[in-house]
């Protein structure tokens, strides 16, 4: 399709962020995931930010309805979906009233006019059509009618109803923003015969909407302008897109094959999680069981009786779900069973913001059981460190026969980057040995690591009972007697730091020492990355620590703390990771924070450290 | 009619086990005279009779006195928490399926906290074993009443009568559609022995509800119907082909009126003959008949003991592993290459 107006100016342009918005029934995110898959294939680095409401169907057209899908992609390396788009495809005017505030001042708006009638005005708050009373200026706008355009094209080339017609306007908006952005089509036309193959009239109906979007910016003379962002320069190697959620799952599947036996997967749907039980329930031919429990409790417990057993037991949920499984947590610790706790974790607290991202169940992770009892806790930094985390959570539970805690965020679920595959050689053998030699055997005789033997029923000669009555040490037979509990709290405290010994260092990204050290764990990574980036190239000094291990922390990160006369913690929560710090390391920190259900930008975060350079 | 199928019974690698093997090392602290030392004694009697291995043998347990019974046992066990029990077995079955798992729990623990896993566990047909020590009270924590405990109960916590219709453990198994639903007493060691071996050699899972004294915070709630003088008359000991008939002198019977309606009736009586009385059905497909012999109570009738119900439906476990293998056939076996590099990927070239 090189057919194009020579008024048509040519763009090369590094980097765009481009928010496709609409009723919860327009197919955003399916439109979003397609511009992502495609412009990922094509070779673009990508960061992205799905934004969808709680509810299954708010009412059509309805402010809690709005979707949206943000995403940014480039030529050069980038962490973050972007701060703000510098495109808003808005299909209807709740979608222009949430996001148009986000749109970048000069920034291109494209909009569907169709649904901009009074109906949809008055749900959305307009008293009159904003696109007609001139109370939006500062933008490139351009309004379209799709509904109407895709009706006049598939005329009579399908058998479909308007209202079926009507809804490929998603696809139109598609094709015109792969014309926009140079994409090729070829993608999504092969996705679209795979996905609607059995219904050739709707595959037909899209692929149609698909080419007439893109020969709408082709042809007509609207458009003065077209991008061309080219292939970022990543790594060499082989690259696939992936959620973090994908991440997760193929982490633990990965898992079951390094450690040549099973994983049990424990799981009830709850939002942000249901999709790594879905993708895990695909895999049964890699040695991986999922069962959907009655409840969240049952999902741990039969997570922790089939670690027992000697699978490796797993179980992933969200906040709320996490709650409904402490008393099972303490019962794995006190068995000292292997076990991985997924908590994708989303605004809280209670039912709190189901959809919306946020990091606030640190507290939760470290100390949310009654006792002393506690467990190791990992953090992944970014939708494909997912994959990483899962398997080195796996790795410590399995080597150190105790539970531990992965924890990920919406943000990071449901968002995409492209990952460079690892080769499989460099992953690790997480192969555990069972216990067997029945002479002296005793279930709590303990390693120098202060580890016990995994011995599984089946084993002969080695029968035992186990529970969550304190027990003797060694023997592991049930005692009331006050010095061994305390040594037991003991044990099982320091069998926890142990681990420290087994993780590898924090390391600082930029000087090893100065005026200010920004902290950071979990999905903020990109944004905290991309500002001190951003920093130095403007002659700022300023460093990063990113935290992966929260429990124990790296063995050096108290002397890493010391380096800086400033410490600032950013996080999504109101000074979890912060509280801890001060606590353990006696250090003067203060916190950078936001609850809002959303990811920080990366200018909040520029101006946070410069205000606090300045006061230094 | 067709008859359940059974447990494949091993032949034993090891010498043959006798009851002692069972015993564990622990000093057992219930209190003297509690009827859980009937069931210890009885259910370590069985075990040998099956021929499993001791190691292939799990006792998990919940909170309260029944469940303090795997640390009795010398195999292996898994004492839990408050009722999730079954829920713990699930995963140990599911792990291991060769493994015989035993869930021992009690009236509070499965049917109050327990609830909701104790009707999954039975709704999935798990290859395990269930026994309930129904002793209508909470023994553990000194003797508040449970969901089982009679209406009016005076205990600690309702020192006025519990206000609360109790639930009947028997009905709440055959409504989840139990495929071996049981019920038998603590001292009758003969009939809870048998009844124990058969809920043992049952390839689904076997419920048996054991009325058990508690002789310290709910003494003799059974002596009304349990004691020897008058267990005859008011226990209906049920036997597959047989007909409902009880008493000293075998005279009263069962029967239905209008097709459900249970009404006892004496044998040569106005009337009635044997004909008239029900024949046991213990394969009975559906549910209906056994719920209606569970809700046969003291005084209006004899409370039923022996099994309710046997049927065959496939286990949890077994579908597990068939649709594993299923997917392994039709996939083959996953490998780490197609796990990470499938999918659409794309490279980049230095």
């Amino acid at each position: 399709m090189s057919e194009q107006p020579s008024s048509v100016q040519q763009i090369e342009i590094d980097r765009i962020t481009i928010r496709f918005a609409g009723d919860s029934g327009d197919g955003m995110q399916l439109t979003g995931s397609q511009f992502t898959s495609t412009t990922a294939v094509f070779g673009n680095d990508i960061s992205t930010l799905p934004d969808f409401p709680a509810e299954i169907r708010a009412p059509a057209g309805s402010l809690p309805g709005v979707s949206g899908f943000q995403i940014s992609f480039a030529s050069i390396d980038i962490q973050t979906p972007g701060d703000s788009p510098d495109v808003l495809v808005a299909m209807n005017p709740a979608a222009l009233k949430t996001n148009l505030k986000d749109l970048k001042k000069g920034g291109v708006l494209i909009v569907n006019t169709a649904a901009f009638k009074e109906a949809n005005l008055k749900l959305a708050g307009y008293t009159a059509n904003p696109l007609e009373d001139g109370s939006i200026s500062g933008y490139k706008i351009y309004q379209i009618d799709m509904d109407e355009m895709v009706k006049t094209a598939l005329k009579d080339k399908v058998s479909l109803p308007t209202k079926e017609i009507v809804r490929c306007r998603n696809f139109f908006a598609l094709g015109l923003m792969y014309w926009m952005y140079s994409r090729p089509m070829e993608p999504t036309l092969k996705w679209i015969q795979q996905k609607f193959g059995q219904r050739e009239d709707i595959a037909r109906a899209n692929e149609i909407a698909l080419k007439t979007g893109y020969n709408f910016g082709n042809i007509t003379e609207v458009f003065e302008v077209r991008y061309q962002v080219p292939k970022a320069k990543l790594q060499p190697g082989t690259y696939r897109n992936m959620t973090g959620n994908l991440a997760t799952a193929l982490g633990i599947v990965a898992a079951a094959k390094l450690s040549g036996i099973s994983v049990f997967y424990g799981s009830y749907p709850i939002t942000p999680a249901s999709d790594i039980l879905h993708e895990l329930s695909k895999h049964k031919n890699y040695g991986v069981k999922t069962f959907q429990a009655e409840d969240e409790i049952a999902a741990i417990c039969t997570a922790i009786g089939a670690s027992f057993a000697g699978n490796i037991g797993i179980t992933g949920t969200s906040g709320p779900g996490v709650a409904l499984k402490a008393e099972a947590i303490g019962l794995a610790v006190m068995t000292e069973l292997p076990l991985l706790i997924i908590n994708v974790q989303r605004g809280g607290p209670s039912t709190g913001l189901p959809t919306k991202t946020e990091q606030a169940d640190l507290f939760q992770a470290l100390y949310g059981r009654n006792g002393e009892c506690p467990v190791p806790v990992v953090a992944a930094q970014s939708p494909s460190d997912c994959f990483n985390m899962a398997i080195e959570a796996i790795r410590i539970a399995l080597r150190h026969m105790t539970p531990v805690f992965l924890l990920t965020d919406g943000y990071l679920a449901n968002g995409s980057e492209p990952w460079k595959l690892p080769a499989i050689s460099e992953l690790p053998n997480l192969r555990p040995t069972f216990y067997t030699n029945p002479e002296n055997f005793r279930p709590y005789q303990r390693d120098e690591n202060l580890v016990r033997p995994w011995a599984i029923p089946g084993t002969p000669g080695l029968e035992h009972r186990i529970g969550g009555i304190e027990k003797a040490n060694i023997t592991g037979n049930v005692s009331y007697d006050p010095d061994n509990h305390e040594n037991m709290c003991h044990i099982r405290a320091d069998k926890v730091k142990a681990i420290a010994n087994d993780i590898p260092d924090a390391t600082i990204y930029g000087e090893e020492s100065g005026d200010l050290l920004i902290v950071g764990w979990g999905s903020t990574y990109g944004a905290i990355r991309t500002a001190v980036d951003d920093l130095h190239a403007q002659g700022q000094k300023v460093s990063q620590l990113h935290l992966r291990y929260l429990n124990p922390f790296p063995k050096n990160l108290g002397s890493l703390l010391k380096k800086f006369k400033k410490v600032v913690v950013a996080e999504m929560n109101l000074g979890q990771l912060l509280f801890v710090l001060r606590a353990q390391f006696l250090v003067d920190a203060v916190g950078m924070n936001k609850v809002k259900g959303q990811p920080f930008t990366v200018s909040e975060i520029k101006e946070n450290i410069l205000n606090l350079l300045k006061e230094l | 009619m067709s008859s359940p199928q059974t447990v494949k019974l091993q032949v034993p690698t090891t010498p043959t086990l006798q009851k002692k093997d069972f015993v564990s090392d622990q000093e057992v602290r219930w209190c003297p005279g509690c009827g859980d030392y009937s069931i210890l004694a009885q259910v370590q009697s069985v075990l040998p009779k099956l021929g499993i291995p001791k190691e292939k043998t799990v006792f998990v347990s919940g909170i309260g006195c029944s469940s303090r019974f795997p640390y009795y046992m010398n195999t292996y066990g898994f004492h839990s928490i408050h009722g999730r029990a079954p829920a713990f077995a699930t995963g140990i079955k599911c792990a291991n399926p060769e493994l015989d798992v035993w869930v021992i729990t009690g009236d509070g623990d499965a049917l109050s906290i327990g609830g909701n896993h104790f009707i999954h566990v039975i709704r999935r047909n798990l290859g395990l074993k269930i026994l309930l020590f129904n002793n209508r009270i909470y023994g553990l924590t000194k003797g508040q009443y449970s969901p089982t405990s009679e209406l009016g109960k005076k205990t600690k916590s309702t020192p006025y009568g519990s206000i609360e219709h109790p639930l009947n453990p028997l009905s709440v198994a055959i409504a989840s559609e139990a495929t071996f639903a049981a019920r038998s007493i603590d001292i009758d060691v003969k009939h809870l022995s048998e009844t124990v071996e058969k809920a043992a050699r049952h390839k689904g899972t076997a419920f048996v509800e054991i009325y058990q004294n508690c002789n310290i915070f709910n003494d003799k709630a059974f002596a009304h119907f349990t004691d020897r003088e008058v267990r005859q008359d008011r226990v209906l000991y049920l036997e597959h082909g047989k007909p409902l008939i009880f008493g000293k002198d075998q005279k009263k019977g069962i029967r239905l009126v209008n097709g459900y309606k249970p009404e006892v009736v004496e044998i040569g009586v106005n009337g009635i003959t044997e004909e008239d009385i029900v024949v046991h059905n213990a394969y009975e497909p559906s549910p209906h008949y056994s719920y209606l012999l569970s809700r046969l109570n003291y005084p209006e009738f004899p409370v039923p003991v022996g099994i309710f119900r046997s049927v065959d439906r496939f286990t949890y476990d077994e579908a597990l592993n068939a649709q594993i293998h299923e997917v392994i056939e039709k996939k083959g076996e996953g490998s780490l290459e197609k796990l990470i590099y499938g999918g659409e990927t794309w490279k980049v070239e230095a």
